[in-house]
């Protein structure tokens, strides 16, 4: 019954492929300097997403530094040679568009949402603050304390990622992974407009840039007006290789406990080394990607869902997840919250069992087959969303995807076998290289 | 056959600088039921709202967390399906649902192919019909939700919001907190599921959005499939009531480095009074609109106070108020609070520039048709329209009215309507020299 419902919306889908051939079609071109150029259609509304990603992010600081990829982030929407501090945001506001910016380990994002007709001042605003920052000592300084507050906010103020903190800085040995975005409060307090200024001197430039515009354009007007307002601009000639130091072998399973007054929720979280999506070869990455949704990526109806929370009734909830897009290999996760009155011992212990029995029993090939139509379906639903297919490009190409890698992902992901997932499985769940975290209910720590 | 009901609506978002079409149409089903819809072929999917009002205000007394358990509960199996085997049909069907509860309604959520929607929405009917309730998945979800109180007991926020509504609208279903308190929901049985169910999914009570590859024609049959067996009428909403809290402060001792503090204040303005579209400016120059806004130029781009500040104008089903919020450290917070009341009554004493007027009419309008750019985005906002009681024309005519919005306009409605006495704050943390005032 199941897989002939499966086979019908195989077939299905694939004949509407030419009609989603309008929505969703992609172009790329690069320019002379090396700016690269991604271009998504979708007339539905004219309405344009654009965005600039620059191949820097966190993991990319100098030692001593952390913090400040996303502080030059903020002060970008300071003033540049030519406009004054806040006349960017302001400016696009009074073009009716929205704007805004992101950092992560391995980038860099600035993006505004207009009207289409408005793309040709976008991209002017952005080629200019690509080259042209200026920063005065005051605004430095008051942004500074904008992100202390940010730090308080997002850190401080939540045991968890206080937690998520500790936890990455035990899974990274070696790698700038193990520090966190925001930068470590003290970096973040020593931080000045000297070392934001060299950050951006080095990194902020044509051919460490790309562009990604999504909505109602036509890639050859896009290009023309990408050579009109990024092409003067000068590349760098002091961008560094990007080479992060690596991690040593890690021969120790490692758990770490946390407890916070704030927090009442005990839970487990446990991530292990994981291999990256690579360029041209994602096969393992893709079988991973699959290994974790059957794991736990839908909840109750996945394993870690139906052996936990229904059958043995020990857990409330559970998932495991894999972050296949990174520039330097990252993790594989994965995560229980016990039932009131659970023993954290006895939860980790069914955890364990769950993987122990999965690497003996194997996959389920009718819960394989349900992810393969979710996944076939997700090339549909995606398209609805122009920003959402923009960053997926931004984030596939800043950390050593290519276009092609993006576009054959759904397809390769497809092709996993069970035998691919079995085999990236074993070597996944490596305890050795894997660190467990957990959170204990505050009375915990009071009574050791 | 199908007496189809079909008022087109070619609203044209004209004003600068983006033009987009949206094509309303109104569709009323051979059984009586109504949709918007927007017939959007270019990708082969569905997205639909359906929404009822309502809510969780609509609990009974002493069941609060009756609503909110009943929602979590419609995806966990029906009266032939155990939770698993409804989660393994949507997924082979890879049909997506959402379910939520909120103060004033409750929310579903579909995205379905078009390949195979009929039988999508079919098995989307037995979780809206026919839910089992059953004991196992009953006392599950009530563990998860009792996780998210114990939770909420502990963040700042939460206790922020919970502790101005207990002020503000002591005796309405509004004080009790959305999702219920543990001891209520502790109490809560299947019987209680049963009766939340009954009184708040309803036709009364419902609208509906469809957004996608889907023709009226089509709809109507696929709307009394999924929805024409829902009971008539349900519980009655809530009766209005005014946010009573008087001006001063409410010290929530919270140990943190930062201390969070919101803010709110009375209003009369409606969605239906004339000063309506005035105010809805005049918040976004005061702080409603990030940056650019005063409070954020104040409070976080001159001074470094706070990574967020906002205002905002709470359109309830039963209510209305202006209040806002900010994070800061514990040491700083007193200074951005009282940044906050010197700036409520620079609105109240002066009003807006032209500058700041111009600028807020080139944004609102400009920005407004960037809510329309995909089918899941448009079924959100006309679910929100029709909650709210707008017709499908504001869409076409809300950027005149905010262009005709006047300097006066902005003057009058802050002067009769911003209160800075009338503010009360509630501040969670560990603030350095912020006291209750009583």
């Amino acid at each position: 019954m199941l897989l002939r419902t499966v086979s019908f919306c195989f077939a299905i889908l694939f004949s509407t492929q030419s009609a989603i051939a309008e929505t969703g079609k992609v172009t790329t071109f690069e320019l002379e300097n090396g700016l690269q150029a991604v271009v998504i259609e979708d007339h539905r509304a004219p309405v344009v997403t654009n965005m600039v990603w620059y191949r820097v992010g966190s993991a990319d600081e100098p030692a001593g530094y952390t913090g400040v990829a996303h502080f030059l982030e903020h002060l970008l929407f300071k003033g540049t040679k030519t406009l004054k501090p806040g006349e960017f945001s302001k400016t696009v506001k009074e073009n009716g568009g929205v704007d805004n910016a992101f950092t992560s380990y391995d980038y860099t994002g600035y993006f505004q949402r207009v009207a289409a007709d408005r793309l040709p001042l976008m991209m002017q605003l952005e080629a200019d603050r690509m080259r042209n920052l200026v920063l005065s000592e005051e605004d430095v300084i008051t942004e500074r304390n904008v992100v202390i507050e940010e730090r308080r906010t997002r850190v401080d103020s939540d045991p968890n990622s206080q937690f998520q903190e500790q936890r990455r800085a035990m899974m990274f040995m070696n790698h700038p992974y193990r520090n966190p975005v925001i930068g470590w409060q003290h970096e973040i307090e020593a931080l000045n407009r000297e070392a934001a200024l060299d950050f951006y001197k080095t990194y902020y430039a044509p051919n460490n840039a790309i562009l990604v515009i999504a909505g109602d354009v036509y890639p050859d007007e896009v290009k023309a007006l990408a050579e009109k307002h990024f092409g003067p601009l000068e590349p760098s000639d002091n961008i560094p290789p990007r080479v992060r130091p690596k991690e040593p072998p890690h021969l120790s399973p490692v758990t770490l406990t946390f407890s916070d007054p704030r927090q009442t929720q005990p839970y487990m979280i446990r991530s292990y080394q994981a291999p990256k999506r690579q360029s041209g070869n994602q096969k393992e990455a893709a079988a991973l990607l699959m290994f974790a949704q059957l794991l736990g990526g839908s909840g109750l109806s996945s394993v870690m869902g139906q052996k936990l929370q229904l059958d043995q009734q020990i857990a409330v909830s559970t998932s495991a997840w894999y972050d296949s897009v990174s520039y330097d290999p990252e993790t594989f996760g994965l995560y229980a919250m016990p039932r009131p009155g659970v023993d954290m011992d006895d939860l980790v212990d069914a955890v364990d069992q769950v993987l122990a029995d999965f690497l003996e029993e194997g996959v389920d090939a009718d819960h394989l087959a349900r992810l393969k139509v979710q996944i076939a379906a997700e090339d549909i639903y995606e398209l609805d969303d122009q920003s959402s297919v923009a960053r997926t490009y931004g984030i596939a190409l800043t950390a050593g995807l290519t276009v092609e890698d993006v576009q054959t992902w759904s397809q390769v992901l497809q092709e996993v076998t069970e035998e691919d997932i079995m085999q990236v499985a074993r070597k996944v769940l490596n305890p050795k290289q894997s660190v467990t975290g957990l959170m204990l209910p505050p009375q915990a720590e009071g009574s050791q | 056959m199908i007496r189809l009901f079909i008022v087109l609506w070619v609203t044209v978002v004209a004003a600068l600088p983006l033009s987009a079409q949206i094509k309303i149409e109104q569709v009323t089903s051979e059984g009586g039921i109504k949709a918007w819809l927007v017939n959007e072929p270019a990708i082969p999917f569905i997205a639909m709202q359906i929404a009822f009002k309502g809510g969780t205000a609509l609990d009974a007394e002493g069941k609060t967390g009756a609503t909110n358990l009943m929602v979590g509960l419609l995806e966990e199996g029906t009266s032939d399906m155990d939770a698993t085997a409804f989660r393994r049909a949507s997924e082979g069907l890879a049909a997506n649902f959402g379910f939520s509860a909120q103060r004033d309604s409750v929310r579903i959520s579909a995205q379905v192919l078009k390949s195979n929607a009929d039988e999508a929405l079919a098995l989307l009917r037995k979780a809206i019909m026919d839910p089992a309730f059953n004991d196992v998945a009953f006392s599950r979800v009530k563990a998860q939700v009792v996780s998210g109180l114990e939770s909420d007991l502990k963040d700042p926020q939460s206790i922020a919001g919970q502790t101005l509504n207990e002020i503000a609208f002591a005796g309405h279903p509004y004080a009790l907190p959305s999702d219920g308190t543990l001891e209520t929901v502790a109490a809560l049985t299947r019987d209680d599921m049963f009766a939340a169910h009954k009184a708040v999914l309803t036709k009364d009570h419902l609208v509906v959005s469809v957004v996608g590859d889907v023709r009226a024609e089509e709809l109507g049959p696929m709307l009394d499939q999924l929805l024409g067996d829902l009971p008539e009428q349900g519980a009655e909403l809530p009766p209005q009531v005014t946010f009573g809290a008087s001006g001063g402060t409410t010290v929530v001792d919270f140990p943190s480095p930062q201390s969070v503090a919101i803010w709110a204040q009375p209003t009369e303005v409606d969605l239906d009074h004339p000063d309506f579209m005035p105010l809805f400016v005049m918040n976004h120059i005061l702080g409603g609109g990030g940056f650019g806004s005063r409070l954020t130029d104040e409070v976080r781009e001159k001074r470094g106070l706070t990574y967020g500040i906002y205002t905002y104008i709470a359109w309830l089903g039963a209510t209305e108020y202006m209040g806002g919020s900010v994070a800061s450290a514990n040491g700083t917070i007193g200074e951005a609070i009282s940044v906050v009341a010197d700036e409520w009554k620079r609105m109240a004493e002066g009003g807006v520039t032209a500058a700041e007027l111009d600028k807020a009419k080139k944004y609102m309008t400009g920005s407004y048709a960037l809510r329309f750019d995909g089918n899941a985005k448009i079924a959100r906002v006309m679910s929100g329209m029709q909650l709210d009681g707008f017709v499908p024309e504001y869409i076409n005519t809300r950027n005149d009215r905010l262009n005709a919005v006047t300097l006066e306009d902005i003057a009058r409605v802050a002067k009769t309507h911003l209160q800075p006495d009338g503010l009360r704050f509630v501040v969670v943390g560990q603030p350095e020299g912020v006291t209750s005032t009583e």
